[in-house]
């Protein structure tokens, strides 16, 4: 094969192909695979067998999918990621531009500051869950604090308030990433229409609403599709900070469901379509929110 | 994947050029109350984790928030380490964190750099499943994974097992791609002229010049492995392969309630686990948000 003729069926660089087949055999046995055999299982009646021993695996059609729909405790899950997004988005978006517009100015501290709010990013959930088991449990410094005004039954364990703790964990744990997000986002609000609102007379709350708020915008939608994806990813939490999902499955979430059915109950089939079903939702809700939050 | 998404933007947060109007006197100092305010906010749970691991006997009380000479005492980790064997458990967390980083080096780098610099059949495909990548939550994933690697593969409570489904770290790809990308063509076209390959161009021009930012890239893929709960805990049922994370997490679940002081071994065991990440954190943090990745991703 002339040199040419290679060129024009690899490319300018066909050592490129050698350079990417590592990554592109990754792809294809780490995640292409798995996704294809994800779907495959949810519509076939699959179990867990013995290595190497042949089973029979019928089609059931779409009988997962229902059962999964119709299961008590997974429809509780998807309330529950619903409570987690209602408390989890407002308080990540207020919190995180105000925190970002107060850093976006010459003040001394800032960089122990900027650091400060992002050291609960870089730490394990798993490390930083037992110092809020210790905070917000019956007796817990919380608590303390509070007094009199102490819910009862206590935050973890509560029915009401299990959800929202979690929410409120989560947010203050990726708070400090959207600080970073929305400072990078200022940086690309003209200057000018800070001046023109100020030369209108505007009061600093104003121009931060009128000129702040939208300059950020794409950020915003970012941070909306963000949450509705830990939302759907959420299992450290629930697993650990509420013992299971607890009270009752009050905080439990789909990937707790999926790994209570399909690894401790065996049966992977159900996981299966229970992923299937909390991937679609999440790409619906994530261009929804997209749809919604850049329309003009 | 959630953990893989985030990195990616925060790509965009370079130094922030203070552009907004020098604040006036009381603005200043609403500006200072708030910050200050979040960060103790931030840093308070962290202190606490010190202060409660090193109690001889737990106070959740206020005056447990400050270190009482009385009731201080390093039994905890001590109890901590007769549980779990911190030395094993750090040691397995080590080589999943470290096999992931060399994994994402050796092959990211590879990949990023023929995706940005080379031209070759099949590189569209290539980079649009890297971004497709991004948005399938990793735990769809879980499931088939498992049924592939513990029951057909047999691969249970094994380092491989661990390490398979992220041993190359797409977001660092994707970080790679980016910086090559800025680098200006002609030095690529010169070094050819030379007669250098492409494995030497990599090596020798793309990494070093854009070595902060791949810095940045290798602190991420750290954290991903290091923190990661779910996947090895999937995988590991004997406590000697698993790593701090899941040890961790297990004794939470299960056995803390046999400890005299269950909350000072768990916040002992949480301040080894937290230590490593946050101090590299600090020691770099100002080459973290200085190297301005920020063209590649603002877009």
């Amino acid at each position: 094969m002339s040199a040419t003729l290679a060129k024009r069926a690899l490319g300018r660089h066909p050592l490129g192909i050698g350079f990417v087949a590592p990554y592109v055999l990754f792809l294809a046995a780490l995640f292409a695979y798995p996704l294809g055999y994800a779907v495959w299982m949810s519509v076939h009646d699959f179990f867990f067998a013995a290595p190497g021993a042949i089973v029979e695996r019928p089609f059931v059609g779409l009988d997962n999918f229902s059962a999964v729909l119709s299961d008590d405790r997974v429809q509780r899950s998807f309330l529950n990621i619903g409570i987690f997004l209602v408390i989890n988005v407002p308080l990540t978006v207020v919190l995180s531009l105000v925190l970002a517009t107060a850093l976006n100015a010459a003040i001394p501290w800032r960089g122990f500051l900027r650091g400060s709010f992002y050291v609960p990013y870089v730490t394990a959930s798993v490390a930083v869950v037992g110092v809020w088991l210790f905070l917000f449990n019956r007796t817990g410094l919380v608590n303390q604090i509070l007094g009199p005004l102490a819910p009862e039954p206590s935050w973890l364990v509560s029915e009401w308030l299990a959800m929202p703790t979690i929410a409120l964990y989560v947010s203050w744990k990726q708070l400090g990433f959207f600080v970073l997000l929305y400072l990078a986002a200022l940086q690309n609000v003209q200057k000018e229409l800070y001046e023109a609102a100020a030369v209108d007379g505007a009061s600093r709350f104003r121009a931060f609403m009128n000129v702040t708020v939208p300059g950020v915008r794409p950020a915003t939608t970012l941070v909306v599709v963000l949450a509705i994806i830990t939302g759907a990813n959420l299992f450290t939490e629930p697993y650990l900070l509420t013992g299971g999902g607890g009270p009752d499955g009050a905080s439990a979430s789909p990937v707790l469901a999926m790994y209570q059915h399909g690894i401790e109950q065996g049966e992977p089939d159900f996981a299966a379509a229970l992923g299937v079903i909390l991937v679609a939702m999440v790409l619906v809700l994530s261009l929804a929110s997209r749809k919604f939050l850049e329309r003009d | 994947m959630a953990v893989e998404t985030i990195p990616v933007e925060l790509a965009a947060a370079d130094d922030a050029p203070r552009r907004e109007a020098p604040s006036t006197g009381r603005g200043r100092r609403i500006r200072l109350a708030v910050l200050f305010l979040g960060a103790f906010v931030f840093l308070f749970p962290f202190y606490y984790m010190l202060i409660g691991s090193l109690q001889a006997d737990p106070d959740p009380g206020l005056a447990g928030a400050l270190p009482n000479p009385g009731n201080l005492t390093l039994d905890n980790y001590t109890q901590i380490n007769d549980q779990l064997s911190l030395g094993r458990a750090l040691l397995n967390s080590g080589v999943f964190t470290g096999a992931v980083i060399l994994g994402t080096v050796v092959f990211g780098l590879l990949a990023g750099y023929a995706l940005a610099v080379l031209s070759f059949r099949g590189k569209g495909m290539v980079f649009a499943s890297l971004l497709l990548v991004q948005v399938v939550p990793f735990q769809l994933l879980t499931i088939p994974l498992y049924v592939l690697i513990v029951r057909d593969y047999g691969l249970a409570d094994s380092y491989l097992g661990m390490i398979l489904p992220f041993a190359i770290n797409s977001t660092a790809v994707f970080v790679f791609r980016q910086f090559f990308l800025q680098l200006p063509r002609e030095l690529f076209d010169a070094a050819r002229i030379d007669g250098a390959s492409e494995l030497k161009i990599l090596l020798r021009i793309a990494v070093p010049l854009s070595k902060p930012a791949l810095l940045t890239a290798v602190l991420l893929t750290f954290i991903g492995p290091w923190n990661e709960f779910l996947w090895p805990f999937l995988v590991t049922k004997e406590q000697d392969i698993q790593p701090l994370a899941v040890s961790l997490a297990n004794y939470i679940s299960t056995v803390s309630g046999r400890a005299s002081n269950p909350f000072g071994a768990i916040l002992a065991g949480a301040c080894v686990l937290a230590a490593p990440a946050v101090a590299l954190f600090v020691v770099f943090q100002r080459r973290f948000v200085q190297s301005n990745l920020g063209s590649g991703v603002k877009g």
